[in-house]
């Protein structure tokens, strides 16, 4: 652990000593080149406002360098952005570029090319976006990262990386996006290592002493994932049709031998629009998630298909406050096979899962300080999940944050109320270069 | 017939001077016509590099340096694309508005971390632009039918005009006076005054050039006097006519800078 530190100061000191000669003056080597180094360093702490029986109170407490080193050229633009870190309240330390962990989480290195006029190509790894959902992902079925989210990490790290080819195509009559991952880019789920949650299938409460430990599809080809967009623009709205052939992106399945949790297979389709309405800005999306391995939805230890549907609304209500709302929904296809399957005393959830979502913007000091609310709250589960945040930026450089994460629910077993322990609040101070 | 003759040399004579005087004197909606070309609409498209420095009343400053672009499309309509290099924390980001003339205009913010395309919902123009004393609209232009104008004064260099908005709900103004220059008819100055009458409220172009034929303001300063905040513009590497493609403000140019904003 002291080598870990010692080594990340001995970063620390290097990247600001390169940054420095970068900018300082020109003719060094990295403007020769064209290269340019920028990143941050950036500290976080956060704690448990209640006992938790299965984790520690500490929830975060990490410093963490990101380096972005980029080079734009006429032919093609290179990136790589690695973000070195210790983290105290890791029990995983090993270092695992896939799932982030240990020392080094590479967030993206990739190449960036046309290789034909109507082409553009990124190969390696890179952070994949699509969608019109806020905090609310249907066809986007690019890992997340919901360890990062729930424990007041920076939004940016609700997205995962994926080492992926994403080739865009540009013909005359729409787009079309082709994301192909070779070997399968799982979440980063909640395992229990730093978040206590509810075992539908133990019935239980799980924690740190009892890590999930999946079986992920790891065959390069094999075990593949393949995303397509194809959109464009009618009317003064952007329409899209999305495609997926992959896995549930989170171990909701179990390999009844092994006992081991398992990523099923999944495919999914769907259709978003997104455009103006009023004053404000409408989106629509829905997709249909076909679990291929339990098409009938009598398989107990694979998910059900499901449909998904959203529904959001967004405007400014006053100057530099922005809300938005929306409305989400999950409807298991076959519910009653579902309710069968169900072994006794498990408990069961609703065919339905309603989740409303609020999110207030408001920008105050001259846009120096952002005050930030979402919440999340579903009728059907009866919990809720809500994300107060402030930051503040002091200078161009220096920026403070402080949020918290707070989950109420009044079952154990529902999406938000299993992490009513989890409860947090978090401070951050960041200086950017 | 001499006479005749005198007489129609005569009324000719005060004609041709009446359309002199009249060419010389533009009526005011021509002159804010003239001046919103001037100031918005210069050549197809053009180009700039852009140093925006924040001081705030303690003398704390803050900067932005962004690379911009703009198209005219039909009408009234552009194409803007906005990519900031600095400071570090939006570095990258990008900002494409497709403004659509008396509507509101589409938006759209590149956050290259998330490597998302992000809509904006439609917002007030009479917000502060990237936290700086200019305002959305002091950027994009606002639609000149939005306001009543006044001439009310000429001087040997400037025309001063009042303009009243039409809808005084609409915005944090009362009326608004601008010095517009009569050769290059760049407005020069703009004071606002607020809902009591008091000036709080100032835009100036401080340096104007001509590049490629074009007048172009190439520093500009606005004023909060309320706040005692002032930001002051400063273009560079600015350029016109370069055959800037409609193409480059779309979302594949969002997730691949175009080498307009990059060199």
């Amino acid at each position: 652990m002291q080598l870990r530190a010692l080594v990340l100061i001995v970063l620390c000191v290097l990247m600001a000593a390169l940054s420095a000669s970068a900018r300082g003056q020109d003719g060094t080597v990295l403007d020769r080149l064209g290269i340019d180094v920028h990143g941050f360093l950036d500290m976080r702490g956060g704690m448990r406002t209640q006992d938790d029986a299965y984790e520690r109170d500490t929830s975060l407490g990490e410093i963490r360098l990101q380096t972005d080193i980029s080079r734009m050229g006429d032919v093609a633009a290179l990136q790589v952005r690695a973000d070195f870190f210790y983290d105290d309240v890791a029990e995983e330390t090993d270092l695992d570029l896939e799932d982030g962990t240990g020392l080094v989480d590479l967030r993206e290195a990739n190449v960036l090319f046309s290789p034909f006029r109507i082409v553009d190509m990124k190969i390696g790894r890179q952070i994949l976006t699509w969608g019109t959902g806020d905090l609310l992902f249907i066809n986007d079925l690019f890992p997340k990262d919901w360890q990062s989210f729930f424990i007041g990490r920076d939004e940016e790290y609700l997205k995962a990386p994926s080492d992926a080819v994403f080739v865009s195509f540009f013909p005359a009559f729409s787009n079309i996006d082709v994301a192909y991952t070779p070997r399968f880019d799982a979440d980063r789920y909640i395992s229990g290592e730093r978040l206590s949650f509810w075992d539908s299938m133990g019935g239980s409460r799980r924690g740190c002493d009892n890590i999930v430990h999946a079986h992920k599809p790891d065959g390069w080809f094999e075990d593949d994932e393949a995303a397509i967009r194809v959109y464009g623009h009618v009317i003064g709205y952007e329409l899209a049709l999305y495609g997926y052939n992959g896995f549930w992106k989170s171990p909701k399945g179990i390999d009844t031998q092994t006992e081991k949790a398992t990523f099923p297979k999944l495919w999914a389709y769907g259709a978003s629009l997104q455009g103006p309405l009023g004053s404000g800005l409408l989106s629509l999306e829905a997709g249909h998630y076909v679990s291929d391995e339990d098409e009938s939805g009598k398989d107990p230890y694979v998910p059900n298909s499901e449909l998904r549907l959203l529904a959001g609304y967004e405007r400014e209500i006053a100057r530099n406050l922005t809300a938005k709302f929306q409305y989400y929904l999950e409807h298991m296809q076959d519910y009653g096979h579902y309710k069968a399957s169900l072994e006794a005393g498990q408990k069961a959830r609703d065919e339905d899962r309603h989740v409303l979502t609020l999110r207030l913007t408001k920008l105050a000091l001259n846009q120096t300080m952002t005050l930030s609310f979402f919440a999340y709250f579903s009728p059907s589960d009866e919990d809720a999940y809500l994300r107060p945040m402030m930051k503040y930026k002091v200078t161009d450089n220096w920026l403070v944050m402080a949020g918290g994460n707070v989950f109420a629910g009044h079952e154990d077993h529902t999406f938000f109320g299993q992490f009513e322990k989890n409860t947090n609040v978090y401070a951050a101070l960041r200086y950017s270069f | 017939m001499s006479n005749k003759i005198q007489a129609f040399l005569v009324s000719a004579l005060w004609l041709c001077i009446g359309a002199v005087v009249f060419a010389q004197e533009p009526g005011v909606d021509a002159i804010i016509k003239k001046a919103n070309d001037a100031s918005y609409y210069a050549g197809r498209d053009g180009r700039a590099d852009v140093k925006m420095s924040i001081v705030d009343k303690k003398g704390s400053t803050r900067v932005r340096e962004f690379s911009i672009l703009r198209l005219n499309v039909q009408g009234n309509d552009q194409k803007f694309y906005v990519y900031f290099k600095a400071p570090a924390d939006v570095r990258k980001m990008a900002y494409l508005v497709w403004k659509n003339a008396g509507k509101d205009d589409d938006r759209w913010l590149w956050l290259p971390a998330l490597n998302l395309v992000k809509r904006i919902a439609p917002g007030d123009k009479r917000t502060s632009f990237v936290g700086s004393d200019f305002l959305y609209e002091d950027v994009s232009g606002r639609g000149i039918e939005e306001d009543d104008h006044v001439l009310v004064k000429t001087t040997d260099s400037e025309y001063v005009i009042k303009s009243t908005p039409k809808d005084g709900q609409s915005v944090e103004f009362s009326h608004y006076s601008i010095w517009i220059d009569k050769t290059t008819f760049l407005p020069l100055k703009a004071e606002y005054y607020d809902k009591n009458g008091k000036l709080y409220r100032r835009v100036e172009a401080k340096k104007v050039e001509t590049i490629q034929g074009y007048p172009t303001v190439i520093e500009a300063v606005a004023s909060d006097l309320k706040a005692g905040s002032i930001t002051k513009n400063v273009f560079s590497n600015i350029e016109y006519d370069i055959g800037m493609k409609e193409r480059i403000f779309t979302e594949r140019f969002l997730r691949r800078p175009p080498r307009e904003v990059t060199r």
